[in-house]
Formats: structure tokens, sequence, C-alpha cells
């Protein structure tokens, strides 16, 4: 090669390495979000669009880390919305990616559970960053048939019995579950929130996973993942979504489900609005549309999830018998103080400290622990 | 009238071509070099390039500061040390396994096969091929399972389960089922070059079956192996999709990692100096490739 043909290597090595500036794709009444799959079905997305003008674009994720770096792409003007989960909407509001909403503006704000109005996963010194979707609690499911007597406790999940039987999901958040667990059983380390850890009882936490390990068959990436292992026989317990026990009960596999003693973690998932968005406007409708009773139950018996929203209830109950309960839509206060939702871990324990473990850290032990 | 220039100029052109005939090689061969330039080099130059930044643990966006610190962390942490040393052990078990099935299937369609069934076994080693990389890997899970076909005709015979589902053992089995046509095709094409002749020669000197396989065949096999090699232990090496769908707790691979950290951390510059990791080794391998003369029938 010539010292010409280095120089030209070179200068092409440079030019790609740099990520071209930004290039915005948002015109005039078209919404680019970013979504869980599922969470804009053409069955109410279609109606707003009729409705509103508005033309909806979903890119769908695979995960909360990568809706946090689909949602920086670009110079964060490349998508206009995101329905992200609690435990990315913290980096994204303190990264400055999204920003306030007027729950002024959301007619139906008023008739969201009392829990769901300003949670502390989207909603900081009363300034909301986001209006909140639907929930899930993530479960202990099991083998009816092969896992006897049925469990009440999250230690079915810690326990040799069930050696090389038990699948957990292949996520950092998943350390929550653990402290939760120390939390009730070890009360020594004075764990308080399982998202605000120090170092001891990160460790503890960590510790505990670390012998799960050997029992664990497989940590699953994706919800088709587990209903296999399940279906299979090769996992007879595990924690879950509601979304899995769904489909693997009208499959007519003997599973059940349930929020042990300890309680759960759990998601809210919160549609949030890009700080460089050019279609406020649309946006505000699509906050709007998507919080009305209607749709909200839609979308739950769609996805196997509950609404925020109290007034969807009866219109749940329409769309298939008993889903309303099935899902805990009318719960009282006192369930959702046992589901502990999920919330990025930060450095700030919310005790005026910063030596709490942040979500960087947890992500490293995370994969440290697949080893 | 206003053709003529043109002629002149073409005609000097050609004229020039003919001249200097490097000039004629450069301008056929300009065009895929360049290709290969921006796509090919260009990519690998700015994957070594950002594996010597890092990446803010805050903001999550890139500082552009040359560090070895990606490497430093690599090197120290048990971890990947781990990961890399299963990602190897693993794509060279699949190696080994996929050249001893390949060998003598490869032989028999060569040197025994009429030409009916030599071009029966072709699209029979070509045919998965055609089918998704995904939809195999998927119908091997059904094999293996618990409730699988595998326990069911182990069952079938009075044998006890075989628990591999969800294992490094899977991976193994399932990486050499899909890489086996990769290892078949240069061996079959290695030993077909032989010529008869040296095979009766060799006879004829009384060296029985086994003596003219192991000192005439299989040397002049090899270039075909180590071709062959090559293609299983990169392929296998730089897989993600097969330990997702596949493996089981402690199955990560090199590419697994990567994933991770791009996908999770949004630690790019992580991510690339782990996948310098495979090239490196790659380069050894070729190295050792070149040595046992895999390149010298190209």
């Amino acid at each position: 090669m010539t010292k010409r043909m280095w120089a030209l290597a070179a200068t092409l090595a440079v030019t790609l390495a740099f990520p071209a500036a930004g290039v915005s794709k948002a015109h005039g009444g078209t919404l680019n979000m970013i979504a869980w799959e599922g969470y804009t079905y053409k069955q109410w997305v279609k109606p707003f669009e009729a409705q509103s003008g508005c033309t909806v674009h979903s890119k769908f994720a695979g995960s909360s880390d990568e809706m946090v770096t689909l949602m920086r792409s670009g110079g964060g003007s490349q998508y206009d919305m995101v329905s992200a989960s609690g435990d990315a909407s913290l980096r994204l509001i303190y990264g400055h990616d999204v920003q306030t909403v007027d729950p002024s503006r959301i007619p139906d704000f008023k008739n969201f559970g009392k829990a769901f109005q300003s949670p502390p996963n989207n909603t900081i010194d009363g300034k909301h960053y986001g209006i909140s979707l639907q929930w899930g609690p993530n479960t202990l499911l099991y083998n009816t048939k092969l896992v006897k007597p049925a469990p009440t406790s999250w230690s079915a999940i810690y326990s040799p019995k069930y050696k090389g039987k038990v699948t957990v999901p292949d996520n950092p958040i998943q350390i929550a579950d653990a402290a939760l667990y120390l939390m009730k059983h070890q009360r020594s380390l004075g764990i308080k929130d399982p998202y605000e850890l120090n170092s001891t009882q990160f460790k503890a936490a960590i510790n505990l996973l670390r012998k799960q390990k050997p029992l664990i068959k497989k940590y699953w990436a994706l919800a088709s993942d587990e209903i296999d292992l399940f279906k299979n026989g090769d996992a007879v317990v595990g924690a879950s979504w509601p979304y899995q026990t769904n489909t693997l009960v009208a499959d007519k596999a003997p599973v059940k489900d349930l929020v042990p003693k300890e309680g759960a973690t759990g998601w809210l998932d919160t549609w949030m609005v890009s700080a460089h968005t050019k279609n406020l406007d649309c946006a505000y409708k699509w906050l709007a549309y998507i919080s009305t009773p209607k749709v909200q139950a839609e979308q739950a018996i769609y996805f196997g999830e509950t609404p925020v929203n109290s007034k969807a209830c009866p219109i749940m109950n329409k769309l298939s018998k008993g889903s309303c309960a099935q899902y805990h839509a009318n719960a009282p206060l006192k369930y959702f103080k046992q589901i502990h939702f999920w919330k990025t871990p930060i450095a700030d324990c919310g005790n005026g400290k910063k030596n709490c473990m942040d979500y960087t850290k947890w992500q490293q032990a995370w994969t440290q622990l697949k080893g | 009238m206003s053709r003529e220039p043109r002629h002149g100029a073409r005609r000097r052109l050609g004229g020039a071509l003919w001249r200097r005939r490097w000039l004629k090689g450069l301008s056929l061969l300009a065009p895929p070099v360049l290709a290969f330039l921006v796509v090919y080099v260009a990519a690998l130059v700015a994957l070594f390039i950002s594996s010597l930044w890092t990446v803010d643990p805050f903001t999550s966006e890139t500082i552009h500061h040359w560090t070895f610190d990606n490497f430093r962390e690599l090197w120290h942490g048990a971890v990947y040390r781990n990961v890399a040393l299963r990602t190897v052990t693993i794509a060279a078990a699949v190696t080994v396994t996929d050249a001893l099935i390949a060998f003598p299937f490869a032989y028999f369609m060569a040197r025994v096969a009429s030409r009916r069934t030599r071009a029966l076994l072709f699209v029979l080693v070509l045919l998965p091929l055609w089918a998704s990389y995904l939809a195999r890997v998927y119908a091997w899970r059904l094999i293996l399972n618990s409730h699988g076909l595998l326990n069911w005709s182990l069952h079938g015979i009075g044998l006890p389960s075989a628990n591999i589902a969800y294992t490094n053992t899977a991976m193994w089995i399932v990486f050499s089922y899909i890489w086996l046509p990769f290892m078949i095709l240069p061996v079959y094409a290695s030993l077909e070059r032989i010529p008869h002749s040296y095979i009766e020669a060799s006879r004829d000197l009384g060296a029985r079956g086994f003596r003219t396989l192991r000192t005439v065949i299989l040397p002049l096999a090899l270039p075909g192996i180590v071709a062959g090699s090559i293609f299983t232990f990169s392929l296998t090496l730089g897989d993600y999709i097969t330990p997702v769908l596949i493996g089981g707790a402690s199955s990560q691979f090199i590419g697994n990692v990567v994933y991770d950290a791009v996908n999770q951390s949004s630690n790019l510059p992580f991510g690339a100096a782990f996948a310098v990791v495979p090239v490196l080794v790659m380069g050894v391998y070729l190295v050792l490739a070149r040595r046992l003369g895999a390149f010298d029938a190209l």
C-alpha cells in the first residue's frame, strides 16, 4: 500500500467511526414511537390515526436497555415517544432525554388508580415526566403436577429441591427480586427498598443469586423461552409474568402463578415524550387517547396486563368475562403495597446519602453472575 | 465530424493501457479493492479505534480519550477469561467433531459413491442450508428438551433420559450439526483431487489400506480439512444466537457479552474491545493454517 492509500484508509476509518449527525425523521403529524411489541397494535392505533390525523410509526424494542439506547440515538431527535418501563424511566429523566408533561391535558388522568398518578418511577418532586400506562406483577410460576405442596414463598426458586428445574429472567433488575427476598428473610440487612441497596446489601443479594445459579436451568431472555421451558418439562418453577401463565393455561399446561407472601416486584410502564420532539400536539393526543377506558381495556386484554385507569374494569369484563378481577384491575390499595414497582437503581439512596449501587453496578454484577 | 476526436481519445486510451499493462490491471481491480477497503477494512479499523475509547457511566456517552482500560478490564476479569475460553474450547471441539464426521463422508462421496449417489449426497448435505438457521436451531430444541424426540427414543429402547437440553453439550451438538456442510465440501474437494494412480502406486508398493490412508490420502487431504476447519472454527467463534437459544445458565459466548455491552450497558467501546479477541484468535489460527498448507491449493 502506498502512503496515500494509507491516508485514504485512515480518513475513511475516522469518518465511519464518528456517527453522522442525527437525521431527523419527524415531520408534520407523525409520531415515531419506541414501544414494547404489542403496545401499538393496529386495533387501537388505526382508530387513533383516523380521529387525530397523526400517523404512528413504531419500533419495537427488546429490552429496557435497548429503549434507552434508542431514545439517545441520533442526538435524541429520532423518536418522539417511548413506552418506558420503570427500570428505564429514571435513566431517561436524569439523562434529560424526556420532557415533563402536564396531566391536566389528559382528561382520564383523574380516573387513574391513586398508586399510578405520581409513582416514583415517572414523577420527581411533583413533576410528571410521563403518563402511567399499564402494570403487572412479576409472579412465581410453578407446575401444579410436579411442585407439591404448592409454593407460597419465593424460597421455591432458591431451594435445592428443584435443582436444574428453575428459570428466572435474564435481566439485571432480577437482583431486586433477590433483595426483596432478603428484605423479608434477613431483616438484619435492613433493606427498605429492593432498588436502593448499599454495598453490603447488594453483596448479600448477589451472593443469594450466586447460590441460586447451580439450580438454574436457563436464564430466559424471551417470554416464549420460558413458555417452552415449562411446556417441555425443562423447568417446573420460575419467575414469570402473567402473560406466560395465560399462554400456558390456554395451552392446557398444568401451571399456576401467584404473588408469594414476600410480595413481588412489578413493572409499571409509562408513555414518555422525547425532550426533542417536534410533534408535541400529536404526543398529547396519543397520551389522552391511550388513557381512555376502552383503549386501556383493549390493551390489557391483548397483552395480559393491568390498566391504570380504574374505569377500564367493566369494559374488560365485557371483552373477556372475569378479566378485571383476574388481572387485579379493581384491587384495593393494599394490594399495591406488596408490589414493589421497578425503578432504575441510582446512587442516591433517598436518605440524603449517595452510597447506593447504581444501575451500571447492577449490570456489571449481572454479567459477572452469568459468567 | 464530431466523432473524430472521440475516436482519437479512445485510441489513445487503448494505446496507453496496452503500453502500461499495470494500468489495465489497476483499473480492473480498483472498484473491488475500493469496496474492500471501505466496507471491510474501514469497519475493522473503526472497531480497533473505538475499542480504545471509554463510556461515561452516568450519561452512557462515549469519551473520545485514548486508553487501554477496556483491555485491562478484559485481561483482569476472570469472567471474561472464562467466556473467551469457553468460546474457543467449544469452537475447537466443534471443529474436531466436524472433521471426524466429514472425512469418511467426503471420502465416500469422492471415491466410492456412484455418480448418482454422489449427486444425491450433495443435495442432502446442502439441503439444510436452504432452511433458516433459526428454524434449524429451534428444531434441535424440540429434539433435545426433556419431553423431546431424544428422550422419547431413549425411553423407547429402555434407556434413561439424557438431560442435555440447555447445556454446553447441547451447544456442541447443535454447532457441529449446523456447520458440518462447511467442512464436508472442502474436504470433498481435496479428496476428489487426489489422482487414483497415487493410491494404486501405494498399493503396488505393498501398503495396506490403513497405511495408504495415513501416508498418502490424509496428507493430501489435510489442506481441505484445514480449510474446512477455518469455516467451522470461525463461524462458531462468532456466533451468539445458539448460546441464547440452546445454552443453559453458564453458556455465554464472546458474542453474547459484546451484545450485552452494546445493548444493555450502551458500552460500545467495551464490546469493541472484546470483539478484538476473536479477531486475534482467528489471526493466530490462520497463520497456523497457512503453515499446514491450507492455502497452497488456492
